[in-house]
């Protein structure tokens, strides 16, 4: 195993994550008061929050363990996904569809594990 | 600024406080993520303080993950650096959106909400600002949604670092799904028109066509593509008005 187990490397390791994360989070600001963002851009930066969490969930959903998909109706991260979906849907109440998809989850995993 | 006089209580502290209740859903599903990322990295050979520093002073959730699993892989930190930002690209486009929001703030209040301008945080204080209702200090919803958030994923990494031992399998229980869960729960009340559909479907799609590329690079190549179907059906449909 290369680096990381010595304090130093973490150290880096640290260092470069904090200024990376924070430099893409921050840049932003300064850089903006010198020119416009063009309509077509400010328009787009409208779809950005549904558009990448969407991104993040349909692969931990539908490829769990990082490289097969899974579409069969024994995953039980189809179900809940799709539990979440609905209780969303009807609801628009976030805890609760937090909540009651867990639970769905965790009853599937749970029930496909014995099977 | 003459705002008109509201019932509703608009003091720093007030704002402060419903911004961290409106968060209340966000935090209780990262709850297990926290909690997760502690015992993982304790158990990936880090040591105490690489791990708590990261929630401390990182604060981004996948990046923190991605980055414990290339440690478990031996990666040089060089290379972890660099998978961070590719994975943390995204908040790029959430600080563009929030330009306009914070024009009026000083740089440090800027760099203080740039530093918490995570996933949850984000689609939270957007949507306050988004409300237009003449109601200012904004800045201190959005303040203290990120408060709640830092400390409770710092919270919940420390409880991970140190309660996690007992239980080192709880990466194995699935918990992990509280964040799908999550970001669901975010997303479906943006599905009101049908560009929006559009974009996020196409973005599902691509982010398992594209997931194999390094560094989690498909996050960024779905992102865009969806943001870019979106536009293209404004288009098709701009005959109609649009709902956001």
């Amino acid at each position: 195993m290369s680096g990381i187990n010595i304090q130093l490397n973490e150290i880096y390791m640290l260092v470069g994550m904090t200024l990376v994360t924070f430099g893409i989070r921050y840049v932003m600001f300064p850089i903006s008061g010198r020119f416009e963002f063009p309509a077509l851009f400010q328009r787009g930066l409208r779809y950005v929050p549904p558009v990448v969490l969407t991104a993040i969930i349909v692969p931990s959903v539908l490829m769990h363990d990082g490289e097969t998909l899974d579409l069969s109706l024994t995953n039980p991260y189809l179900i809940g996904a799709i539990a979440a979906c609905v209780i969303g849907g009807l609801f628009k109440n976030l805890l609760l569809t937090i909540v009651v998809s867990m639970v769905i989850f965790l009853g599937c995993q749970w029930v496909f594990a014995l099977g | 600024m003459n705002n008109t006089v509201s019932s509703i209580k608009n003091t720093p502290l007030s704002q402060c406080l419903e911004g961290a209740k409106d968060t209340f859903p966000l935090v209780v599903g990262a709850v297990p993520f926290g909690i997760i990322f502690g015992t993982l990295g304790a158990t990936a050979g880090l040591s105490f303080a690489a791990v708590m520093g990261m929630s401390l002073f990182v604060f981004a959730g996948s990046s923190q993950f991605v980055c414990v699993s290339l440690v478990l892989a031996g990666t040089a930190w060089p290379m972890i650096v660099l998978t961070t930002f590719v994975v943390n690209l995204r908040h790029m486009l959430y600080g563009a959106t929030m330009v306009p929001f914070y024009k009026d703030l000083n740089s440090l209040w800027k760099m203080v909400l740039a530093f918490g301008l995570t996933d949850e945080t984000f689609a939270v204080a957007v949507t306050r600002y988004n409300r237009d209702d003449g109601i200012a200090n904004k800045e201190y919803y959005n303040l203290g949604s990120m408060i709640f958030m830092y400390a409770n994923w710092n919270f919940c990494t420390f409880v991970g670092l140190t309660a996690g031992k007992a239980f080192p399998e709880i990466s194995q229980w699935g918990l992990d799904f509280a964040m799908p869960a999550t970001f669901i729960g975010i997303v479906i009340p943006y599905l009101v028109s049908k560009p929006m559909w559009a974009s996020v479907v196409i973005a599902g799609i691509i982010s398992i066509v594209a997931g194999g590329l390094p560094h989690k690079l498909g996050l960024m190549v779905a992102a865009v593509a969806g943001v870019a179907v979106g536009l293209v059906c404004e288009k098709m449909f701009s005959g109609k008005k649009e709902l956001i």
